[in-house]
């Protein structure tokens, strides 16, 4: 056999090997434990894993020098497509990176159903990554049951711009029309019903005991090793760090809200699940905060119930369409918008919000034109993934796999 | 949450002061854009700087945000730029490191010694610019294929194809 006379692969066994011979394992790029298109060529000795090199990029669109070309507005569908489970976060934080390089300051309504959205797209983002944990275990059930819930957010993100996943959602300055009354009572129904179910999503898998096994000890990252790594989000948080961008410095009012940042200690898939799990609570609490701050508002004025926007702004947002229609001004400046003639101000901004899966950096530099001069997307899972091999190396190849699906890489957000 | 009374009392003139004390005029082009100070650094002293802020007990600078590349064809001799973000999270500050270098010899000290996190940061820049980080462990491309010859972000490479004769938009875009 031509094969046995091949030379060892270079990688020393250990002496209880039973195979003395290591197999290469090709995991990905459309394998279904990989949630995504990336590859993981993966050297293994049984079930341990020795060596794993990862490939990346299988979809990468060049949003970056795409969006050297593009006017500001139309660099929100570029950003839909980074981390797409949590579409509405990367569409404010371009909005808040423009606004910064404006100068630009919002009214508090605006802000308030920012956290709102941000904040259910951040329950999206986690049930999805929670959820395809217990799958990967093979617990299939609830993850079927807790896309129901998902949908319900789509559905609220649809009443609000017209689309569900990759959302466009919002303007420079606040929201291109009011919010419906229909929004509202969904997220009514959504916030008295949401709790019941999370708590029973909980009670399925939280003590599961299958879950726990295979779970506790899996993939775990010390906290010293996950800063060097620039891990940041529910990853960071789970081994025992507790920077939150939300706490630290924070945007679109976050300093109003009371809430707690969950963290774990040993950095492992379980402590993961569990920070995203308690994030979820958080979240809950904050967008019952949030939809309290605002009827205080609209009560106190009942104008407030109009604002969607920033006035000074309006250079930016495009005019109501019954105007455009109307008033020669009004046809005007839509033109110069949807033509993206509109000139922003030189500048260097960096700005940051607390995405679904961690800081999510816009660096953006104007050179005072039409489009910026340079855009650089901080993509948290880009950055930490790279910590992969060392995290699951000696590991079991089920637990790699685990560790994968619990370290929510997004293959949008990893490849740009 | 009243976060800011948590965290330290470091200031942007607190670091610049300091680093101006241990780096003297070597540091250049200091700016506080939108409250991140800013400051460029020689090419060769990128790593000294970054160990200083990382080691010296009072900086803490121990968590690298960001780090891209940047192209400005215009500026002859230091056409291309690296730009640090790092972040003291004890304190809960942030600066904003620039080292620039010629195009036709592009060579910046790695920091993925340092922070790990600068490995694939560093081959993405290196992908999409070309900046040789000397003494990198594996410098090579990383979104695009490995038989790409050039370097894609730069900027006399346009968007849209320039033969193309059936399409003018010379109106819009850059």
């Amino acid at each position: 056999m031509e094969l046995q006379t091949q030379p060892q692969q270079h990688i020393k066994l250990s002496e209880e090997s039973l195979q003395k011979q290591t197999t290469t394992l090709n995991l990905g790029p459309t394998h279904p434990a990989t949630h995504g298109v990336f590859q993981n060529i993966m050297e293994i000795d049984g079930e341990r894993v020795l060596e794993t090199v990862p490939t990346i990029g299988y979809i990468h669109r060049a949003f970056e020098k795409i969006a050297e070309r593009r006017p500001y507005y139309q660099i929100t569908t570029l950003t839909d497509r980074l981390n797409y489970c949590s579409a509405p976060i990367n569409n404010m934080g371009w909005h808040m990176t423009i606004e910064k390089l404006l100068n630009l300051k919002l009214p508090k309504r605006v802000e308030y159903l920012r956290v709102v959205l941000m904040e259910l797209s951040r329950i999206a983002d986690h049930l999805v990554c929670n959820s395809v944990i217990a799958v990967d275990t093979g617990a299939l059930t609830p993850f079927t049951y807790v896309f129901q819930w998902r949908e319900k957010i789509y559905e609220m993100f649809e009443e609000v711009c017209g689309s569900r996943l990759t959302t466009n959602i919002g303007r420079v300055g606040g929201f291109e029309r009011n919010f419906s009354a229909v929004f509202f009572t969904k997220l009514h129904d959504f916030i008295a019903q949401f709790p019941a179910i999370l708590r029973e999503f909980e009670s399925l898998l939280n003590r599961n005991r299958i879950f726990m096994d295979r779970c506790i000890g899996a993939g775990p990252i010390s906290a010293e090793r996950a800063l060097n790594y620039g891990f940041t989000g529910p990853n960071l948080r789970a081994s025992g760090i507790d920077y939150d961008v939300r706490v630290a410095q924070p945007y679109s009012s976050y300093e109003d809200f009371d809430f707690k940042i969950p963290i774990g200690t040993t950095g492992d898939v379980y402590d993961r699940f569990m920070v995203r799990n308690g994030e979820m609570w958080e979240s809950v609490s904050i967008i019952q905060q949030a939809i309290d701050k605002i009827e205080k508002l609209e009560k106190a004025d009942p104008s407030q119930k109009e604002i969607f926007y920033a006035k000074e702004a309006d250079k930016y947002h495009i005019p109501p369409k019954a105007d455009v229609y109307s008033k020669m001004e009004a046809l005007i400046w839509h033109f110069k918008m949807i033509m993206g003639e509109i000139d922003a101000p030189a500048g260097e901004v960096y700005h940051a919000v607390e995405g679904g899966n961690g800081e999510v950096g816009y660096y953006l530099i104007s050179d005072g034109g039409r489009t910026p001069y340079r855009l650089h997307f901080r993509r948290p899972c880009f950055i930490y993934y790279q910590a992969y091999p060392e995290i699951v190396r000696n590991g079991l190849l089920s637990d790699a796999v685990v560790t994968l699906s619990s370290l929510n890489v997004i293959a949008g957000e990893l490849d740009a | 949450m009243p976060a800011a009374a948590v965290f330290g009392l470091m200031t942007n003139e607190i670091l610049k002061s300091r680093l101006t004390e241990k780096f003297g005029a070597q540091l250049t082009d200091w700016d506080e854009p939108y409250g991140m100070l800013t400051f460029t650094a020689p090419a060769d002293m990128n790593l000294k700087v970054m160990q200083y802020l990382y080691d010296d007990e009072t900086m803490r600078f121990r968590f690298l945000t960001d780090l891209t590349a940047v192209h400005y064809p215009d500026r002859k001799g230091e056409e291309l730029c690296v730009v640090y973000h790092l972040h003291n999270l004890i304190d809960n500050i942030r600066l904003r490191m620039k080292v620039y270098v010629p195009v036709e010899k592009p060579d910046v000290y790695t920091a993925s010694a340092l922070f790990s996190a600068a490995n694939w940061m560093e081959r993405e820049s290196y992908d999409f610019f070309g900046v040789n980080f000397v003494g990198h462990p594996n410098l090579v491309r990383i979104l695009n294929v490995d038989e790409m010859d050039y370097f894609p972000m730069r900027k006399e490479y346009q968007m849209e194809d320039p033969t193309r004769k059936d399409k003018d938009d010379e109106m819009f875009g850059r």
